[in-house]
Parts: C-alpha cells; sequence; structure tokens
C-alpha cells in the first residue's frame, strides 16, 4: 500500500506539494510514483532562478529501466532544489515526503493549490490506475 | 491470456513485480532491482528463465545443425555448449543461441523467448520433415553469481548430476530430465538448470533457503548490459549482420566447404568491406545512457546506442553502441552522447564493463558494499 500523508497537496501526475510556512511550496514525487518507477538512479534538477508555468516539464527522474518527466505543479520561481540528490538520488525511494523533496517554489498564485487533489481525491486516482 | 512459467503462483507469493515479456508474465523485480543485481555479483543471484524455448534434435540432426548455425557444431564434444547464432540468408541473425550436446545421443538448442514462433518455423522449414523435440514440460533456473555453483551443489547433492562440481565453463551434463550447464547471462560463475517443470517450485524454495536471492527480468538486464553481452532484438536483428554486431567471434570460416545459411551473403559482406561496428559506451557525466541515443565525434554523428542503461557496479550510464568505424581511425576522439537536446561526454570502450565481480574499466573500480548507497541503504 502506497503512503498518502493527509496534510499534503497532489497532482494528477504523481507530485506532491507542501505549503510552507514562508509561502514557498515543496514538490517531491509520491511514495506510490516511486514505487512504480523503482530504484531510482539519477535526477536532472531545475536551476534556482528558473520559471516555470504550471504544467510545464521541469525536472527528470530517471531509474533504471525508465526515465520520467516531472511537471510543475503550480506556476512560479524556483528558489531552492535538493543538491543531496545529485549524490543519492535513492533518498526518493527511501524517504519520498521527506529527505527525498525535489525543489522548492516561490508560487505567483498560491491560489492555484487549491486546484490540486487533496489526499482523498489522490488516494482515488491511485486506486483506479492500480484496479 | 499471456503465458506463465511454472514458477508463476512462486513469484506472486514472493510479491514480485510482473511485467510483460514477449508475451510471457515474468517477474521484473521482487522489490529492488539493484539490490539483486549486487546480490548477483556478491552472492547467489536465481533467476527463472523458463520462458525461453528449449529444443531437443537426436544426434542424427547434425548435418542439419551444421547447415543452420554460423558455428560448426561437428566441433562441439560430447559435454559441451557453444553459443552462436542462426542467420538467414541475407546474412541477418534469426536468433542467438547455445547449443549443448550434453552426450552422445543429441544436442538441445535453447533460444530466445521472443523469437520463439520465427526459430520454431525456420527448424520446421529448413528440417524438412525432420522431427524436434519442443520441451515446454521444462522449467530453466539460471543459477548466478561467485557462489552459486557451490551453493547449488550443497542444496541439491542428491538431484544434481553427480559431477556438476566439476563441469567446466560452458560444460554441460545431465540425469534423467535434469540437465546442467555451467553458462549464463551474467558475467559471473554458475549454473543454467533446467528441470521437470513439477520440481521447479520445490527447487525454487531449496535454493532460496540456502541463500539465493531471487532476481527478475531488471536485473538480468542491468548484468548482462555490465557483462557486455548482445540482447536479441537490440544489438542484433534480421537485418544486422554478426559482423556489424561483435558476432564475428561466432562464426567458424572452416571448413571452407560448409555450406551454412547466410555464408554467401557474409563473405560478400566482407568482400565489400565492414564499416559498421559495436563498442561499450561509459557516459563520463551522470545520467543514464538509452537505446536510441545518438553518438557524436567531434560533433559529427557517427552512431546510435543500440542498449543503454545504468551500471549499479560502476554507479556510471553505461550502453553498448553501433558505430562507424571510420570514425575511430579519425585523429581528434571526442565522443558526445545526446541527451535530452544536451551533448555529454562519453568514453567509448570494449565491453564488458564488469566481469566476475571486477570492473573492466581503467580507473574506474566496482563500488564495494560500504560504498554503496542505491537501495542498500533499506
Amino acid at each position: 500500500m502506497s503512503n498518502v500523508p493527509e496534510d499534503l497537496r497532489y497532482t494528477e501526475s504523481h507530485e506532491w506539494v507542501a505549503l510552507q510556512e514562508d509561502g514557498t511550496v515543496r514538490v517531491g514525487i509520491t511514495d506510490y510514483a516511486q514505487q512504480q518507477l523503482g530504484d531510482l538512479v539519477y535526477v536532472e534538477l531545475p536551476e534556482v532562478g528558473q520559471n516555470f508555468v504550471s504544467g510545464a516539464e521541469c525536472a527528470v527522474v530517471e531509474s533504471v529501466k525508465s526515465a520520467s518527466d516531472l511537471y510543475m505543479p503550480v506556476s512560479g520561481e524556483i528558489v531552492s532544489v535538493n543538491e543531496e540528490l545529485a549524490d543519492s538520488p535513492e533518498l526518493i525511494n527511501q524517504d519520498p515526503y521527506g529527505q527525498g523533496w525535489i525543489f522548492e517554489v516561490q508560487p505567483t498564485d498560491p491560489g492555484e493549490l487549491d486546484g490540486l487533489l487533496d489526499a482523498d481525491g489522490y488516494r482515488e486516482l491511485i486506486e483506479g490506475e492500480a484496479g | 491470456m499471456k503465458l506463465r512459467t511454472p514458477l508463476y503462483q512462486v513469484h506472486l507469493s514472493a510479491r514480485a513485480r510482473m511485467t510483460g515479456f514477449a508475451g510471457w508474465e515474468m517477474p521484473l523485480h521482487y522489490g529492488s532491482q539493484m539490490e539483486e543485481h549486487h546480490a548477483v555479483r556478491r552472492h547467489a543471484g536465481l533467476f527463472d528463465v523458463s520462458h525461453m524455448c528449449i529444443t531437443d534434435l537426436p544426434a542424427g540432426h547434425l548435418p542439419l545443425l551444421r547447415r543452420l548455425l554460423a558455428f560448426d557444431p561437428a566441433t562441439l564434444r560430447p559435454g559441451r555448449a557453444r553459443y552462436g547464432v542462426l542467420l538467414n540468408p541475407h546474412g541477418g541473425v534469426i536468433d542467438d543461441v547455445i547449443l549443448y550436446r550434453p552426450d552422445e545421443a543429441g544436442y538441445r538448442l535453447i533460444s530466445n523467448a521472443g523469437t520463439r514462433e520465427r526459430v520454431l518455423s525456420w527448424l520446421e522449414e529448413q528440417g524438412a520433415g525432420a522431427v524436434f523435440d519442443h520441451r515446454e514440460d521444462l522449467a530453466l533456473l539460471a543459477l548466478q553469481g561467485p557462489r552459486a555453483r557451490e551453493l547449488a551443489c550443497s542444496t541439491l547433492p542428491r538431484e544434481l548430476p553427480p559431477q556438476a562440481m566439476d563441469l567446466p565453463p560452458f560444460g554441460c551434463c545431465r540425469r534423467g530430465e535434469w540437465f546442467l550447464s555451467r553458462t549464463g547471462y551474467t558475467g559471473e560463475d554458475g549454473f543454467e538448470l533446467a528441470l521437470p517443470a513439477e520440481d521447479a517450485a520445490g527447487v525454487w524454495q531449496a535454493l532460496v533457503g540456502a541463500g539465493f536471492t531471487p532476481a527478475g527480468l531488471a536485473a538480468r538486464d542491468s548484468l548482462r548490459l555490465e557483462a557486455g553481452l548482445n540482447l536479441y532484438g537490440h544489438e542484433m536483428d534480421e537485418r544486422t549482420s554478426p559482423l556489424e554486431a561483435g558476432l564475428a567471434w561466432t562464426i567458424d570460416w572452416e571448413p571452407a566447404d560448409r555450406q551454412f545459411i547466410g555464408r554467401t551473403a557474409l563473405t560478400r559482406r566482407l568482400q565489400e568491406g565492414i564499416r559498421l561496428g559495436r563498442r561499450g559506451v561509459l557516459l563520463e557525466a551522470r545520467g543514464v545512457l538509452r537505446e536510441g541515443q545518438l553518438l557524436f565525434n567531434n560533433g559529427v554523428q557517427r552512431g546510435r546506442l543500440t542498449s543503454g542503461g545504468f551500471s549499479p557496479s560502476l554507479q556510471r550510464g553505461i550502453g553498448l553502441c553501433r558505430i562507424e568505424l571510420a570514425a575511430l581511425e579519425e585523429p581528434e576522439q571526442d565522443w558526445a552522447v545526446e541527451i535530452r537536446g544536451k551533448r555529454l561526454p562519453v568514453r567509448l570502450v570494449e565491453p564488458p564493463f564488469v566481469r566476475r565481480g571486477r570492473s573492466c574499466i581503467e580507473g574506474l573500480p566496482v563500488v564495494g558494499p560500504e560504498q554503496m548507497t542505491r537501495g542498500d541503504k533499506k
């Protein structure tokens, strides 16, 4: 069973989004996504200062078997990336919601967060995919 | 309906992630392909390869085999096996196979799952009424790793043929329907074992109990890539000449009067000159190589990856490629691969990358368990 924390928001492309106290949002991939991908061996991170609109390809995670794009969950500017992943992409497998976070965004419009799935909505989505 | 091996239920019980492969439902991994990969390099891994195609032929079929195979099966002594290719009349590769001669009574041909229909119909067509025995009643296991033979012999002393531990590389023997060879597809020592389907689950459990790690197709692929071994449909197919796929060494030109299928085409090819060759590719930057990526020397496209992946042992992107041999003669050697629009530096090497637990790449050791991070921290 995949872990889907209650306090996060989710996208249909399996990113999780956490609103932080300073108004930035932290982004990673879900436990379900890392299970589907298998052992991750490489992460191509965006650059700090880059701007993306929501839905844009902004990073790549690669497992031995496949490469998957990450999509920007909300429009905004990349303010931080998880440099640890360059040497230890397996952190995403081991701790997808903690040490395996991927980047942080200053959202252009914080209201966009309301358009994302909540935990129940995401659970429904992955149950549908599994079935 | 997908085909299932006799070990299907065993895989489900072991919580394998199953995947479709050549019409079969096969285990991709049992949790972590990295751990499975390292288990084979350092200890012992167990693969279900029952999807492969086993055909038995009586000794009287030797003349047919001498026509079908690009190597000369007449050179094969009892108790030995040999790797080689079946060619079409145009010199393209129908399949790569191992031919075994366990004893005087006959031969066993093991071919790929993906080419099953093609190979069987080719045998029928060329055999003109000859009788083949397709052994769908057998399971096939690969026991691979530095400790695989010793663990197998101490776990199954009554079942295995008595000479099991003394088999030389590419040796084979049988006892009843138990058929053992010292072959594999990982670059490590080990056995492949064919046995009656009804015995497979019990033997699997006994071997796992003795310390073998079940390993899936994902680890099988990363191991064979590190070992620099071709995969049918990637490094070779019916439009690829073995002379351009690193397989020239498998062809027997002597005796000169042996007219094997494809010989005329290969000879013509040799006279025209061989333009393409197979090399290994090592990514010097971080990342993963993938099949289909293009290779450039000094900015000019000179080749393409036929297989790509990530080497768990070297922690680098590695692959196999087909390149223009003329590019290797150019004074300036500055190779790059294009990944998502970016050109990244690569080194061309002679495969294998890793063999018998050791790196074959200068200046790049196999990472030890203590430095190992990926997949091992769990």
